[in-house]
């Protein structure tokens, strides 16, 4: 089964979204973030909370912000410390927490010597490459799509039960969902927690024990089971690191997404999707970007080319993180309304466009949610027409479709029924694709056609007036958000001259030296 | 007069039933027959375990028929329902004009760290949900929806500022009643401000319904399956009585 698509407008939605992309990287490279510097110091090995649970990380940075001058970066200052003292960062950033240590006095332009950090930001890469050598060796190439489920219980010991249940069952990809409202959180919280809404907190320790958890089931399983959690957010670039070391396997990551759907202002999310996205690449952690959302808050016939559109842009932001294609988990969904006739062949069309147009990206495609009711046997019925449109079209991260959704965060035995929903359609419709051929001049071929062509005119449009113009408009999702206002612009700020992140330098550096 | 019945399979009041569930139990004899007990001492006999399904080490899911023994009064039972006329979109635009001289500003969000718009959006968006237009498409309505994960107080500085005539309140995360003490929170901040009577209050969302909202202390609730018609039809109704009543 295959489109016959028109190769030159591809090429130029690439180059459209080439200079778009391009555009923000000016303004990506000009500036950093309270979240990039904190970062840093995870990677410069800082971990710990004080009395009051305040991360360390952030200690030093509202430390710097207040006495010194946060432009220079924190790199600036930690590595003057370590010249002037026998410190490690961990014992500066403890003794900054109990003032007994003040930065300020390094807040001059004398040079840094920043290579006296490099013992320390080589330590925690080797944990990195060692997490990434680990993985290499489990993972084996899949003809199928990986199935893909949620645990969202609150507490990270039945998220524990709950993921391994849905192991066993047959699912390969567990993604723990956050706690509602930890995106807004300028924080990263610490330790193993049992309190969530709607989901689990995003912490090191728990991202830990899922993974020691789902280790020990990939063994008696003989197969290994992936673990996803979301960079995203206020804290992106410092849970794409905390991912990198516990050895997550892919992560949530749109470089568009916060912007519009949690009004994070959208230089903050630029700079530091763009820093996560460095880390993800090095770690080798797939990211999965998160175009399906516009479709639960627009229509998903009429707005199927802003997806469209947005995987091309988040293609290319991926690419200036030197990401490789193979970790580009494009998003899209099966949300297209059930009362709308030849539904299933419209879908088809979009799922075999966005299949043809990233050839090597493991596309992530989700399943109904916005016109499930609560009817769980129609619900059943909609999410086995996604499950064959998924394996038909080849998809690689398939999202499994629960029968309550709408209903209640999954139970255990919803997730099961998705399980074998999907197995039945995946043994059902193995090699059905191969076998048919698409109608030139059909509904499928003109769909695919008409959405590109509008994805195509969307793209020049935005690389012609800017993508801050855009989301200013509103274009995509129907949500409008302007670049002086939202989340977190406060944490934003202009490089000093004399400006270093040491950790991207050598990420880049180990990334292009691979190529 | 009195109508008492049981649930209905294909004869009347054959009472029978058909339940879901998993037990902390391995597939196996002993676990299908706890099941069977566990429906009996639901109140369901001749019960049939059709369907027994390992999910994990120690857990069984079962599907399991037979007949409920209980009966209930459908005459005693009382429910309570947003009580006025329900009208469509043109009706409604007629009714604010003869009413008010003026157009009505609805302002909506999802409140708290609820992060879902799926609910505000399908009766505010433009395009509305389910063929039914949202408020945004109405002539005569002012329609401001502030999106996601909005602090009462934020909605609150926002309904004033805009003059709101209505406040939205869409909740959809309901784990540990997360959803009952921020709608609480939002009426005490009403109170607290003396604002309950500027505005008429409604909240809405999948686990939501009218007598929830009345105990809570809003105008009304609204759960699944009602569209931005049956929203503003009690909305318009509402100020026009607090107008009368004024």
């Amino acid at each position: 089964m295959k489109l016959i698509l028109d190769q030159n407008t591809i090429q130029a939605c690439r180059e459209a979204a080439e200079k778009i992309a391009l555009d923000i990287q000016n303004i990506i490279d000009d500036h950093s973030t309270v979240a990039v510097e904190r970062t840093i110091l995870r990677m410069l090995g800082i971990d710990g909370i004080n009395a009051f649970d305040i991360p360390y990380v952030n200690l030093v940075v509202e430390h710097i912000q207040t006495h010194a001058d946060i432009t220079k970066g924190v790199a600036h200052y930690f590595a003057k410390a370590i010249e002037n003292t026998d410190f490690s960062p961990q014992q500066i950033a403890e003794k900054i927490a109990s003032n007994a240590i003040d930065l300020s006095i390094y807040d001059n332009e004398k040079p840094a010597p920043i290579h006296l950090l490099t013992p320390y930001l080589e330590n925690t890469e080797r944990k990195i490459l060692a997490q990434k050598a680990t993985r290499d060796q489990w993972t084996t190439p899949k003809t199928l799509p990986d199935k893909y489920v949620i645990v969202a219980t609150g507490n990270i010991y039945e998220d524990i039960e709950q993921a391994i249940s849905a192991a066993k069952k047959g699912a390969d990809i567990i993604a723990v969902i956050r706690t509602t409202g930890q995106s807004l959180l300028d924080y990263v919280p610490y330790g193993a927690t049992t309190e969530g809404f709607g989901g689990t907190y995003a912490t090191q320790e728990n991202f830990r024990l899922m993974r020691k958890a789902l280790d020990d089931v990939s063994k008696t399983e003989n197969r290994y089971i992936k673990l996803v959690n979301y960079a995203s957010g206020l804290c992106m670039p410092e849970i794409a690191a905390m991912g990198a070391i516990e050895r997550l396997d892919m992560m949530l990551n749109d470089s568009l997404y916060g912007i519009i759907f949690r009004d994070i202002n959208m230089k903050r999310t630029f700079v530091d999707q763009y820093f996560s996205r460095v880390i993800s690449a090095f770690a080798h952690i797939t990211i999965n970007t998160g175009e399906d959302n516009y479709l639960t808050t627009s229509d998903a016939y009429d707005h199927a080319h802003t997806v469209v559109a947005s995987q091309f842009i988040n293609e290319q932001f991926a690419k200036n993180a030197a990401m490789k294609e193979e970790l580009m988990g494009l998003g899209h969904a099966y949300e297209i309304d059930p009362n709308i006739e030849n539904s299933f062949s419209y879908e088809i069309a979009q799922a075999q466009l966005s299949r043809q147009l990233f050839p090597n990206a493991p596309l992530k495609y989700m399943p109904p949610t916005k016109h499930m009711t609560g009817d769980i046997f129609k619900g059943t019925m909609q999410n086995t027409l996604f499950n064959i449109a998924s394996v038909v079209t080849k998809q690689n991260i398939h999202l499994l479709g629960m029968l309550t959704e709408a209903i209640h965060t999954p139970f255990m035995s919803d997730r099961a029924q998705a399980l074998n929903n999907a197995n039945y359609m995946y043994k059902a419709f193995k090699d059905f694709a191969d076998e048919i051929r698409i109608e030139e001049g059909g509904i499928i071929d003109q769909r695919a056609k008409s959405v590109l062509n509008d994805a195509k005119k969307l793209l020049d449009t935005i690389a012609e007036e800017g993508l801050f113009k855009t989301l200013e408009k509103g274009t995509f999702a129907g949500v409008s958000r302007s670049q002086t206002q939202g989340k977190g612009l406060d944490g934003v700020f202009k490089k000093h001259q004399t400006y270093h992140n040491p950790v991207i330098d050598r990420m880049l550096k180990a990334l292009k030296e691979a190529t | 007069m009195a109508k008492w019945m049981r649930p209905y399979g294909d004869t009347m009041n054959d009472g029978k039933i058909q339940l879901s569930f998993t037990l902390p139990l391995n597939n196996n004899a002993h676990g299908e027959a706890c099941a069977k007990a566990y429906a009996e001492a639901l109140n369901i006999h001749d019960v049939a375990v059709v369907h027994a399904e390992t999910l994990s080490d120690g857990f069984t899911f079962y599907v399991v028929y037979g007949t409920a023994s209980k009966q209930i009064d459908a005459a005693s039972i009382k429910a309570t329902e947003v009580e006025t006329d329900v009208m469509d979109k043109a009706t409604i635009e007629t009714f604010i004009e003869t009413h008010f001289n003026r157009p009505l500003t609805f302002i909506g969000a999802s409140t708290g760290t609820d992060a879902h718009t799926v609910g505000i959006d399908a009766i505010m968006n433009m395009k509305g949900y389910s063929g039914h237009y949202g408020l945004e498409r109405y002539k005569n309505i002012n329609a401001i929806n502030l999106g996601s994960q909005v602090d009462n107080e934020a909605l609150l500085e926002a309904a004033v500022k805009h003059q709101a005539d209505v406040i939205l309140i869409s909740q959809t995360v309901t784990q540990k009643d997360v959803h009952i003490q921020n709608l609480t929170a939002f009426i005490e901040l009403l109170e607290a401000e003396h604002k309950r009577d500027d505005f008429i209050v409604i909240i809405g969302g999948a686990r939501i319904n009218h007598s929830l909202a009345k105990e809570l202390g809003y105008d009304a609730g609204f759960g699944p399956k009602k569209f931005a018609f049956d929203v503003a039809s009690f909305a318009v109704q509402a100020l026009r009585d607090k107008k009368k009543n004024v």
